[in-house]
């Protein structure tokens, strides 16, 4: 058993032959990203919004290689448009690994209702979900989900669970609220 | 406001264009690169508006060993201006980016955009980091736009002021499915079938 999820999603990667990896920072992210980062067969690209990110899956799907995209709950509200219009348009390939934010212990009200709102509103763009609540669930499901993504061309997104990334205290004086 | 049309513009530059692959944005610069021809190695968008340039960055990074060129109107390109920092950040030699710009939301009424009330596409696109960057309007800078677009290393940001016209639409293939089948079959054979 890995100490962290990260450690298996960077060697299913690498089994399943993940070249691009788009991503927006998360903290829940921070161990895949340097992972990633560190690897220097993984060509990692950091996108200044999540929207981005599904573009440039695409982009690296047209040329024949595969890419995975990183990013917080919140961004996922950045990329619906482009997902229904491009993705689901022409059933493109996609793996999008999500921290979720908003849904266990969230100390930010703001990160609450974009929380909330990303499993229906990834469904209703037509991106299948599986939610992560252990390490062992996020191998399982980041394994399957690039199978399912590049072998059957859907779209998924596993949803790191905020119950497992560990949910911040915020208080005065501490920061590091968002 | 230049004297140049779209069409005649892209017909010239594309003269170069060898073995490139190409992405166009949704609206007009879909119809005008279909205008030169429907080929397997366009990829036209008929949605995703502010995606074009993000495409185009996965594409060339998966492709060093092809050129990879943009074409794309102003209020598409407006739209994913972040792109730039992101493209800046990572500069894919093997890329460049055309902009058509009317300085209209063509498509949609011919609503004005930024780029008539004093944004620089150019201009942004340096403060990026792009290595080349060009504003073109006159016949004499566009007989360069070749150069700029399939030999000279990027990423390259090469914005058109053109003329704001009526065109008759140049309708290429509409199915997303089919146009990624047909692009990715031109550029990887049997293969693209068969993988992963």
């Amino acid at each position: 058993m890995d100490a962290h999820w990260s450690e298996a999603a960077h060697r299913h990667f690498k089994d399943a032959g993940v070249v691009q990896v788009g991503y927006v920072p998360d903290a829940g992210l921070s161990k895949l990203i340097d992972r990633c980062r560190e690897d220097n067969e993984i060509d990692t690209v950091m996108c200044a919004t999540e929207e981005e990110s599904i573009g440039l899956a695409a982009g690296a799907w047209l040329g024949g290689q595969k890419a995975v995209v990183l990013m917080q709950s919140s961004g996922v509200g950045n990329t619906i448009n482009a997902i229904a219009s491009l993705i689901s348009s022409a059933k493109f390939p996609m793996l999008a690994i999500v921290t979720m934010r908003g849904e266990w212990g969230e100390g930010n009200p703001w990160q609450v209702p974009m929380g909330q709102a990303v499993e229906p509103t990834l469904n209703a763009v037509g991106v299948k979900t599986y939610r992560a609540e252990t390490d062992e669930d996020a191998d399982k499901m980041i394994e399957a989900g690039l199978r399912m993504a590049y072998s059957s061309d859907q779209p998924i997104a596993v949803l790191i669970a905020q119950r497992l990334i560990g949910s911040k205290v915020w208080k005065s004086g501490k920061g590091d609220g968002e | 406001m230049s004297g140049l049309h779209r069409r005649d513009v892209l017909k010239t530059a594309f003269a170069e264009r060898g073995d490139a692959l190409a992405i166009s944005g949704l609206g007009s610069a879909t119809w005008d690169l279909a205008s030169l021809g429907d080929r397997d190695d366009n990829f036209y968008l008929w949605g995703a508006m502010g995606n074009a340039a993000m495409i185009g960055l996965g594409l060339a990074r998966a492709r060093p060993d092809k050129r990879v060129v943009v074409v794309s109107g102003d209020g598409e390109i407006l739209m994913g201006l972040t792109a730039f920092t992101t493209i800046g950040a990572k500069r894919p030699e093997n890329l460049a980016i055309c902009v058509l710009d009317n300085e209209r939301y063509t498509e949609t009424g011919r609503q004005p955009t930024a780029t008539g009330m004093g944004t620089d596409l150019a201009g942004v696109a340096a403060a990026c980091g792009f290595p080349v960057t060009r504003t073109l309007t006159t016949e004499q800078d566009v007989a360069g736009l070749g150069a700029l677009l399939f030999s000279q290393t990027g990423p390259v940001m090469a914005v058109v002021k053109v003329v704001d016209e009526s065109l008759p639409m140049a309708v290429p293939p509409r199915d997303g499915g089919y146009l990624k089948t047909r692009f990715r079959s031109h550029l990887l054979g049997a293969q693209a079938a068969t993988m992963p």
